[in-house]
């Protein structure tokens, strides 16, 4: 098993850049997400990790080896496609054996080391059945079958659960996690699911446009995020954003706008201008006292939680409270937000301002 | 709205049927005329109105393969009686057997020449039609384009220059100079229709062996040529009809070692008479290799020859 470590790394196609500068570093057992909307360059960054594309730039390091320039076949990496790429032409055995017979092994302790394999997949009983009339669950098993039968140094995985149904995407994320508990094999796994990558990563990164915007493990991402497309993209609903030209001086504890004060964790940063007050959907409270108001537009009943949204003269936002309040489309009510976990943006670059909350998350990533 | 996309209705079925039947006719009325014509004596065959029951003889086959000269009454005392039906069949026609005729040796060439022309041309073919799929190939469309178009004129356009560069490099008349040929003009469309072939195989499977530890040469020969077997087939199918059809540069770049059956069969008319039954049968031997080979990837044909509208 490995570390990994990606260093400014860039891929061009022509004149188009799908990753711009790309570094983070996957440590050695860790189950990582690569996440992003579609088009980012996730796969491009997997591929360049596991050799089937090379860098145009920067450098990559498997346990302290730079092998930006090494075939994949010399990487002694495991990789799952999306649509799984079982061999069509061989049976689930001689798939399963492929990465062991370009290795030369003895066909009896093929024959053995896929026994094992196929004993914790669950697979024993299909093992002689051709790949073609494969469940898609099963097709997945194999597909990780064969991935781990090799005890490769790391296990790359693009959107691994892309083809399956949501019902068992559930399921079969759990049993992906719970394998990767099982072997503490480094895995990096590449979502377009942001709920997948906050329920299964030990550690996320968020990419946007080839561009990595922040990296770090769930809570500390979704508590603070680095960018407003961080805050936007992850959680659901997003992060509300409360738009407003205003002063954000350093040291300061509140902002205002809209005649009202808002508290909020000290800044380090000062800033002014356009700006953005960004604050998550279960961090707002409904008190009538509050000198904020808003307008119910639309209630959405979601069980033991509801979500609320509501016109300001900031802008529209989402609030998640208990299905308990009783709230009715075109009430006025105040707004709290909780001061403790606001973040606020530079709304022209879209940057978080550093405070005394989020500055040990911004600065490490 | 009893209308459907899927089901054919009874009367489609119908028109659809009598259609390929009425085509199927065409077809094979002059093949199985052929074949027919094989069997019949040489009064038979130009009888008119034309025989279709009458006493299957194999003179004609008899005549094909020997080599006979009318027998004068010494000749056949000193030969003493036949020994062989075939022997026999000669004798009632008055004439003695001197020997095997050329036709055995014109059919091998036919069947050297034709599948190694086939074999070179998908060796070939794949590999060069892997690499265009493949990789960036600089001026790839325009190279495609190039290949192409050297089967924008009928080949035989060509026979003059390619009659004096072989004539100038000793290739005359050879088998390899034939196979060469033959591989040359097929070539463009192998590339061609391979090329749609693999085009169609995802690469993550080569993607796949690649990192299993297989080189990219392993991963070409051990996971893509068997996906592509189907592409493989009905091209060579395509190769071998044209090299074993091809009558003009036959004619005209072999007449000895290297000469295949077509321009041998019409020699035959010529020898004794106008020997149809000998042609007839010539012409029967000769369509075998390309049934068999065709009947053997018919599995694989039926699914290239729609070019992948079918996917499994
Ligand atoms: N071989 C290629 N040639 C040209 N452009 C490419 C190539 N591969 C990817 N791209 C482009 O690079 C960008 C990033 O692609 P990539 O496949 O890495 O995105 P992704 O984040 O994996 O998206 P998705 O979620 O849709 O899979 C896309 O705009 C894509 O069109
Ligand atoms: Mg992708």
């Amino acid at each position: 098993m490995a570390q990994i470590r990606i260093e400014n790394v860039r891929k061009d196609f022509g004149s188009f850049t799908a990753v711009q500068s790309s570094s983070f570093t996957v440590e050695d057992g860790e189950f990582f997400m690569l996440l992003g909307p579609s088009g980012c360059g996730k796969t491009t960054t997997l591929r360049m990790m596991a050799g089937l594309e090379l860098p145009t730039k920067g450098e990559i390091y498997i346990d302290g080896e730079e092998v930006g320039m090494k075939p994949a076949s010399e990487r002694d990496i495991a990789f799952v496609f999306q649509m799984f790429a079982l061999y069509p032409h061989l049976n689930v055995r001689k798939n399963i054996s492929y990465p062991l017979k370009s290795q030369g092994m003895p066909s009896a302790a093929i024959k053995q080391k896929v026994g094992e394999i196929a004993e914790i997949l669950g697979i024993t009983d299909i093992l002689d059945r051709p790949v073609g009339g494969l469940s898609g669950g099963d097709r997945q098993r194999v597909a990780l079958g064969r991935a781990i039968v090799r005890d490769p140094k790391a296990f790359f995985m693009d959107e691994p659960l892309g083809a399956l149904d949501a019902e068992f995407r559930e399921h079969m994320s759990e049993e992906l996690r719970a394998l990767h508990d099982r072997m503490n094999a480094t895995t990096v796994y590449v979502t377009h699911d942001q709920l997948e990558a906050m329920q299964m990563g030990d550690k996320i990164v968020v990419m946007n446009h080839g561009v990595v915007e922040q990296f770090g493990v769930p809570q500390e991402i979704y508590d603070w995020p680095a960018t407003k497309f961080v805050a936007e993209f992850i959680g659901s609903p997003p992060m509300n954003f409360l738009e407003f030209h205003g002063m954000a001086g350093s040291g300061e504890t509140s902002v205002s706008f809209g005649d009202t004060s808002f508290e909020m964790p000290r800044l380090l940063d000062g800033d002014s201008g356009a700006l953005t007050f960004g604050v998550r959907p279960e961090h707002i409270h409904l008190d009538d006292s509050a000198p904020y108001r808003g307008a119910v537009t639309a209630v959405e009943y979601l069980g033991t939680t509801q979500i609320i949204t509501m016109d300001t003269m900031n802008g529209t936002i989402k609030v998640r409270t208990a299905s308990s309040n009783t709230v009715k489309v075109g009430d006025r009510t105040g707004l709290h937000f909780d001061p403790r976990t606001v973040t606020l943006f530079n709304a022209e670059t879209g940057k978080a301002l550093q405070s005394e909350a989020n500055a040990k998350v911004l600065t490490h990533g | 709205m009893s209308f459907s996309v899927t089901e054919p209705t009874k009367g489609t079925k119908w028109f659809a049927g009598i259609l390929v039947v009425a085509y199927a006719v065409v077809t094979i009325i002059p093949l199985l005329w052929i074949i027919a014509t094989g069997f019949k004596s040489p009064t038979d065959s130009i009888a008119y109105p034309p025989v279709v029951v009458f006493e299957p003889t194999l003179e004609g086959y008899v005549n094909l393969f020997t080599d006979r000269t009318r027998a004068t009454a010494q000749m056949l005392e000193e030969a003493g009686p036949p020994t062989t039906w075939y022997d026999e069949i000669a004798r009632e026609r008055g004439t003695v057997i001197s020997g095997p005729s050329r036709y055995g040796e014109r059919f091998l060439n036919s069947i050297i020449i034709g599948f190694g022309s086939t074999a070179l041309c998908m060796i070939l073919g794949t590999m060069a039609a892997y690499a265009f799929s493949r990789f960036k190939v600089p001026l790839k469309d325009d190279l495609l384009f190039f290949i192409l178009s050297t089967r924008m004129m009928p080949p035989i356009a060509v026979a003059i220059p390619i009659f004096l560069m072989f004539r100038n490099l000793g290739l005359n008349d050879t088998h390899l100079g034939m196979i060469l040929l033959y591989t040359a003009v097929n070539l463009s469309l192998s590339v061609w229709l391979l090329k749609g072939f693999i085009d169609e195989i995802p690469t993550e499977y080569e993607e796949a062996a690649l990192i299993d530890g297989y080189t990219r040469f392993q991963a070409f020969y051990k996971v893509v040529l068997p996906q592509a077997a189907t592409g493989i087939a009905s091209t060579a199918i395509f190769c071998l009809i044209f090299a074993w059809n091809e009558y003009a540069f036959a004619v005209l770049l072999t007449s000895g070692t290297a000469q295949t059956a077509p321009p041998f069969i019409p020699n035959i008319i010529g020898v004794n008479g106008k020997d149809w039954p000998a042609v007839a049968a010539g012409a029967t031997i000769f369509l075998v290799p390309v049934m068999v080979f065709t009947v053997l990837l018919r599995k694989h044909l039926l699914r290239g020859i729609t070019f992948g509208a079918v996917r499994k």
